[in-house]
This record gives C-alpha cells, structure tokens and sequence, in this order.
C-alpha cells in the first residue's frame, strides 16, 4: 500500500493584488461582530426614518357634528416639478397669443408689522417700508392656478428691475438702485415673452425674454403686486416673521391683444388670511386710468425652511435621513478596528510575511471596507428613504418635490461620502494604531461635524468654516435644493444649505482621503510592524 | 485602598501619550468655545446669540469626547494588553480595582476640566465685552463674580467629570476600546440627532428630558431658564444617574465576569 504524500490545493504562484483584496475581504466577512455592525448600519436608519413619523391634518368642523380630517395642503408645484410659493395680487384679463402691455409705475411702498402681527387690524400697527424683494410689475401666467407657468417684469424693494419667469429664471435688468417711477413693458409672441423697461417710455431696453411652453392661446396678463415676509432675527435661533405689503400704483396703462373691456382682480393662492386682508386694504383700486395694486407674498421657488419666517408645509428629504448618522457610528468602529485588530494579536506580521507589500496591503483593505461601507450605507439610505417617504405620506405630510437626478445624488453621494469616510479612517488607523482615538476622531469629525452644523448647534459663520475645511464638507451631497440668489432666504447649514457645491464639498473629502491613505502607505513603508 | 490608588495613579503616570489626551481636552474645549464667540458681535444685522455664557463654553460638546478616550482607555488599555490579570492577580477584589481607577480619572478630569473651562471663561471675558456683549445690550456682565456663570463654569466641570465616570462604566461593561466609544458618543449624539426626527411635542420634551448630553448641558444655560424642560441642576442630576447607572452595570459586569 502507498501513502501519497499530502498536497496543498493551493496552486504555486506569486501574490497577486486580487489575492490581497480576497484575503482582505476573507478578514472581513469572518468577525461576527463586525457583521452585526454592519447589518446595524443597514438597519437603524429605516428606524430612525420610522421614529420620525408625524401626522398633519387639518380638523374642520363638518356635518352631524362630526369632525372632517383633511391632509396638510402641500406645497404648489412649479412647470419643472420644483415646488414653490405662488402667492401674489393680479389685476388681469385674457390674452390672445399676440399682444403686449406697457405702464407707468409711478410708485412702489409697502408696508410692515414692525412688533407684531395679528394684534392691531386696520393700518394700525405697520410702519412704511419695502422689503428687499418686494415685486410689482406686469404679468404673463398660463392661468390663474398656483404654481402655472409665467414670465414677468418687475421692479422689486431694493434690487432693482428683474425679468424673472417658471420661477427658477431671473434676469436682472439695469442698477439695482433703480426707484420708481420706471416704465415696463411685457409683450407676447406666441410662446416668446419679452420683457422691457424704460426711465421716459421713449427709450426701451430689453431686459429678457423666455419661450414658455403650454400658455395656450389665452395666457391671463396685467399687473401684479407681491411682498415676502418680513423677518427680524430675534436671537440665534428665532426669528420673528410676519407678512409684508407692496403697493404699486401704475398709469398710463396701455394695452394690445386684450380680449375684454375691463379688469379682474384675483387673490393669486388667496384665502391664508395674510397681509392684504389686515391691512383694510383693498386688493385693488382703479380710479380713471389709474391703478394702485396691493399684494403680499411671493412669486419664488420654495426654499424649505430657509423660507422668511419659517417655511412653507414641506419636509426636506434629507432630514429624512438622519438615522444614517447613527448607522454611521458602527461604520467607523468596524472602519478603525479593520485595522487596529491586525496589530493588537500580532496579525499585521503574518499579513506583511504573505504580502510584503504594505502599500498593496493598504489599498486593498481600503477597497474592502470602502465596497462594504458604501453597499451597508446604501442599503442603510435607500431603506431610510422608503420607509420615511411612507410614514410621512400615510400620516399627511407633505415631502418637498426633489429632482429624480437630485435625488440619486443625495441617496448614492451619501453612501459614497461614508465608504470615503471609512477609507479615511482606516488610514488614520494605520498611522495612529490606537482604536479609541481613531474612533473618536472619526466621530468627532464626521457624526458631531454634521451635529453641529446641520444640527444647528454652531453658529452659521463658524458652521460654514466647519463646511469648507473638513471633511465634513463633502455632505454638501445632501443639499437638495440650490440656493437662489434672487430669492430671500436664510441659506444657512442648518437649514440644508451648504457653503461648498456638492462636487466641491466631495473634493474636500476625497482629498483628506487620498492624503491620509498616501501618508499612511509612506509611514507603513518606514516603520516596523 | 491608598496603596490600589498609587497602583493605578503610577501606570497612567507612566503609560505614553497620555499628556497628547490632556493637552487635547484643554485645546479642544477651549479652541471650539473661542471660535463659537469670536465670530459673535453684537448687536448685527441679524441679531445677537441669545446666551453668550453658553457659547463661551460650548468647547464642552466636543472635549467630553477627548474625557471619554482618556477614561475608557484607562480600562480597554489594561484589557488590550493582558493586563488586566496580573492587576488582578495583584489585587484581587475587583470592585476596590475600580473605585482606585476611578478615583484617578475623576482627579484628572476634574483639574483638567477646571483649566478648560477657566480657559473657555477667561477667553470670553477677555472677548464678549468687547464685542457688544455688555450690560448696555441687557447683558449679564460676564465675570466670575456673577452668580449663574460661575454655576455654569462649575457645572460644566462637573459634567466632564461625569462623562469621565459614565465612559469607566461603559467601557468595563463592554472591554473594547471601539466599541465602548461608539457606544458612549453615540448615547450622548444620537439624542441630539433623535430630536431633529421626532416632531412630537410632548416627546421631543421628554427626549430632551432623558439624554445625557442635552439634559447635562442645561447646567450652562444661562439665560430663558424657564424655556428648559429641566432646571439646570437637575439637567446635570439626569447626567449624574447615566453615569451612576453605567458604573453599577459596569461593577457588576467586572465583579461577575471572568476577566
């Protein structure tokens, strides 16, 4: 009988980098501790995003004495899907496909509560003073519905004269110091809107046009008149806001391509009880051939709550996903102990002895906990996502519109940001060798970073500083709605707005990544294990 | 006991590193707080922060992380490395084990908690009056002198000593650097992160009622008092029975438990 000698499967080459990633990932999967972690990743931030459930309804007294339940009224949606306030006065009439208005404004006031608002009716109570973006001008919308298509020229509070249109558009026309009496002038051509405006009503400049798509073949024009809220910081974190009152009286008011004798007066989203009604003021009054038009609220994008005063009904998408932050607690231990555990049971030796490469050892624990961060992490969001869009529509909330490429950047920008994080930290890991500092400084930097800024527990220019240098930056990939110059607004971190683009904000991290991992690799390279 | 104390008092004398934790708690603590106020000026444009002797000393929310390494190293440090028998080995009753250890770290946090927030007051009394923040504004004039900062400064001291405790307990419950921090930060930040979810009144009051941090931090507010779910010292009694329970845990873990 023979006895064959015993032989190993394993075939007779040289390491190679796929078998450093194998090993590596090998390490990985085999900790049942490191598992659980991970599912825990996966798991918590659907929890938190079920924690968050919250109903809104409206109670009204209905008939038999029952009480009728109504969801919260959402936010109007705009002709890109975005949603928006549409709140405005309109004096106007039909339209044919081909016509233009031109006036005279001869003057632009407004009014404000400056201490309070709902205690005094009547103009008792409000002193004089425009808001900087108070708007009063001419008008072309599809109809009068909130949130349908327009093109407009204004003169605003302190901006000037803009020609804004759908919106998210703005063009601004001429010095910003411009007063009234300005002349204006909308004129349509087919789907074309143009928008003029003139100092004498001799000379015109074009200030900008815009095609819009489904005005149909009688678009509403005529004047208008808007006032955002008034707001007054009161102390860090309150404000006071209450609405405002423009007043712009026209003349001159010389119209083609109308299809009736008189004018109309509609309330544009009327019927919320603000300024125009309190004030005792009529929405508007023609006497000869003069108007004098009086609104308040706004024709802009909806900004959440960077909103004056607060905001309109709708949740911002990524505070649906906070529980992530938590998930990302676990993240980092696993990140920090991936490679701290090598040297606290003498491991590192036997890896360097199999794979004397450091560098290749690095990058492919790097690739591992970077692939296993991003599929928990995504898992991890993309459930958050699921079940808070389900509780906050089942008890009545209504969740802001977000662009669908918006939204992917901010599910999948958030599960890159993590595995980049996890990167960064096992390289800290290398260099340091100590688990609970690593992991506090991974704490530190990425769960309290985003505490104190998004959180709101930093003041905004120290958050904003936070936002730009650290590694913190790269959350800008959650900001889910831009910040437009030519709305007023409180652009702050702790309102979603970030200092840095989403991209800029990612490069800031890729760079602390790729500068740690570089610094680890070079330090490994020159000291013992 | 005295000669446990001396034990434990010469190995985190002599164990490396530990002057980078000391220096890190007093940087840290004072390095946050004077950003948070040298960017304040009152009165702006926008308004004024509303307590400036809180924001004089929120350094705290990030060094209490610096206290919780310096604490739980003290124990996952001796479970690390073996250590830990030959500590029992050489004094048997383990509970005498933990009250020198955190006899030791309470002593530390305690001097190293008093120059942070000695630092974080004399930054703002060297910088808020200067920057609007005097009795002319309706101010409190910032000095030691004055009753409730030196609550707040005291109070703030005594939290870091507290987390200093909560952090020995946790980490002798669970033995693993990694895991006792994570477990420890994510008691005092997940809270924090909780009450930006939950829209609820009533819960959103008693979440802040029963988290560590929130409820341990009442202790330097100094203005609005009556805004606070808790009042500021039985904000830091809620801290004191998280660290008192994790401690309890933690003794009965290490007195039941093969080391």
């Amino acid at each position: 009988m023979t006895m064959l000698a015993y032989q190993s499967e394993v075939t007779d080459s040289r390491d190679s980098f796929g078998q450093t990633v194998r090993s590596e990932w090998t390490k990985l999967r085999t900790m049942r501790g490191w598992l659980i972690g991970l599912l825990l990743a996966a798991v918590l931030p659907a929890g938190f995003a079920f924690l968050g459930r919250s109903s809104c309804a409206a109670s009204t007294p209905g008939p038999n004495g029952r009480t009728v339940t109504t969801a919260c009224p959402g936010p109007a949606i705009g002709p890109n899907g975005e949603a928006v306030n549409d709140t405005f006065f309109f004096v106007h009439q039909s339209l044919t496909p081909s016509g233009s208005l031109t006036v005279r404004l001869t003057s632009l006031t407004g009014l404000y509560p400056r201490d309070g608002y709902g205690t005094t009716t009547g103009t008792a109570g409000w002193s004089s003073g425009l808001q900087p973006w108070s708007k009063v001008g001419l008008i072309i919308k599809e109809n009068t519905a909130q949130g349908s298509a327009y093109a407009a020229i204004m003169l605003t509070g302190s901006h000037g004269v803009h020609f804004q249109y759908n919106f998210i558009h703005d063009v601004a026309g001429g010095t910003s110091s411009l007063k009234a009496p300005v002349w204006l002038r909308l004129t349509r051509s087919g789907d074309t809107i143009t928008g003029y405006s003139s100092a004498d009503g001799a000379h015109w400049t074009e200030v900008g046009s815009a095609t819009l798509t489904g005005l149909g073949s009688t678009a509403q024009i005529g004047m208008f008149a808007a006032s955002p809220e008034y707001v007054r910081q009161t102390s860090s974190r309150s404000f006071f806001g209450a609405p405002s009152q423009a007043t712009g009286v026209f003349d001159r008011v010389s119209l083609s391509g109308g299809t009736a004798a008189s004018w109309n007066g509609t309330e544009i989203g009327g019927g919320n009880g603000d300024a125009a009604v309190d004030t005792g003021v009529a929405g508007w009054t023609q006497s000869g051939g003069t108007f004098a038009v009086h609104g308040n609220g706004d024709i802009a994008p909806d900004v959440g709550t960077a909103s004056p005063g607060g905001g309109g009904p709708g949740q911002s998408i990524d505070l649906i996903l906070v529980g992530d932050f938590v998930g990302l607690i676990a993240l980092i231990a696993i990140a920090a102990m991936f490679m701290t555990s090598e040297y606290r049971r003498g491991l590192i030796r036997v890896t360097f002895a199999a794979s004397p490469n450091r560098g290749r050892v690095l990058v492919a624990k790097a690739i591992v906990i970077a692939a296993v961060t991003f599929v928990a992490a995504l898992i991890g969001t993309t459930l958050a996502l699921v079940v808070g869009l389900h509780v906050l529509h089942s008890g009545g909330v209504p969740v802001l519109p977000i662009q669908k490429l918006t939204l992917v950047r901010v599910v999948a920008g958030t599960a890159v940001v993590f595995a980049l994080a996890a990167v960064l930290i096992l390289a800290l890991a290398a260099l340091l060798r100590r688990t609970a500092v690593v992991v506090v400084l991974g704490i530190v930097v990425f769960v309290l970073g985003w505490l104190l800024t998004r959180g709101g527990l930093l003041p905004t220019g120290v958050a904003d500083w936070i936002l730009r240098l650290t590694p913190a930056a790269a959350y800008a990939v959650q900001q889910s709605t831009p910040a437009y110059s030519f709305v007023p607004g409180n652009f702050t971190p702790a309102n979603g707005f970030y200092p840095l683009a989403p991209w800029a904000g990612f490069l800031v991290l890729c760079l602390w990544a790729a500068a740690a991992l570089g610094l680890a690799i070079y330090v490994m390279n020159r000291r013992d294990a | 006991m005295v000669v446990a104390l001396h034990a434990e008092w010469t190995k985190w004398r002599t164990l490396p590193g530990q002057a980078w934790l000391i220096l890190g708690i007093v940087a840290l603590t004072i390095g946050v707080s004077y950003a948070a106020i040298a960017l304040q000026h009152c009165p702006t444009v926008g308004g004024c922060i509303a307590d400036p002797v809180k924001q004089s000393l929120v350094g705290i929310e990030a060094g209490q992380a610096v206290v919780a390494i310096l604490a739980v190293l003290t124990i996952t440090g001796e479970y690390a490395t073996g250590m830990i028998r030959v500590t029992f080995a050489a004094m048997p009753r383990r509970l005498v084990v933990l009250t020198a250890k955190t006899s030791v770290v309470m002593a530390l946090v305690l001097a190293v908690g008093a120059v942070s927030v000695l630092g974080c007051v004399l930054a703002g009394r060297l910088i808020l009056p200067g920057h609007g923040f005097t009795p002319a504004n309706a101010f409190a004039a910032y000095s030691l002198g004055n009753s409730t900062l030196l609550r707040a400064a005291c109070g703030a001291v005594l939290y870091l000593v507290l987390i200093a405790l909560m952090s020995i307990g946790v980490a002798t419950a669970v033995r693993e650097s990694a895991v006792a921090i994570g477990v420890i930060l994510g008691l005092l930040y997940l809270f924090p992160i909780l009450l930006l979810v939950v829209s609820n009144t009533t819960w959103h009051r008693h979440l802040e009622q029963i988290a560590p941090m929130l409820a341990g931090l009442d202790v330097i507010s100094t203005v609005d008092l009556k805004s606070l779910p808790l009042t500021p010292w039985q904000g830091l009694g809620v801290m004191a029975a998280w660290a008192a329970g994790c401690l309890l845990l933690g003794g009965t873990l290490l007195r039941l438990r093969d080391a």
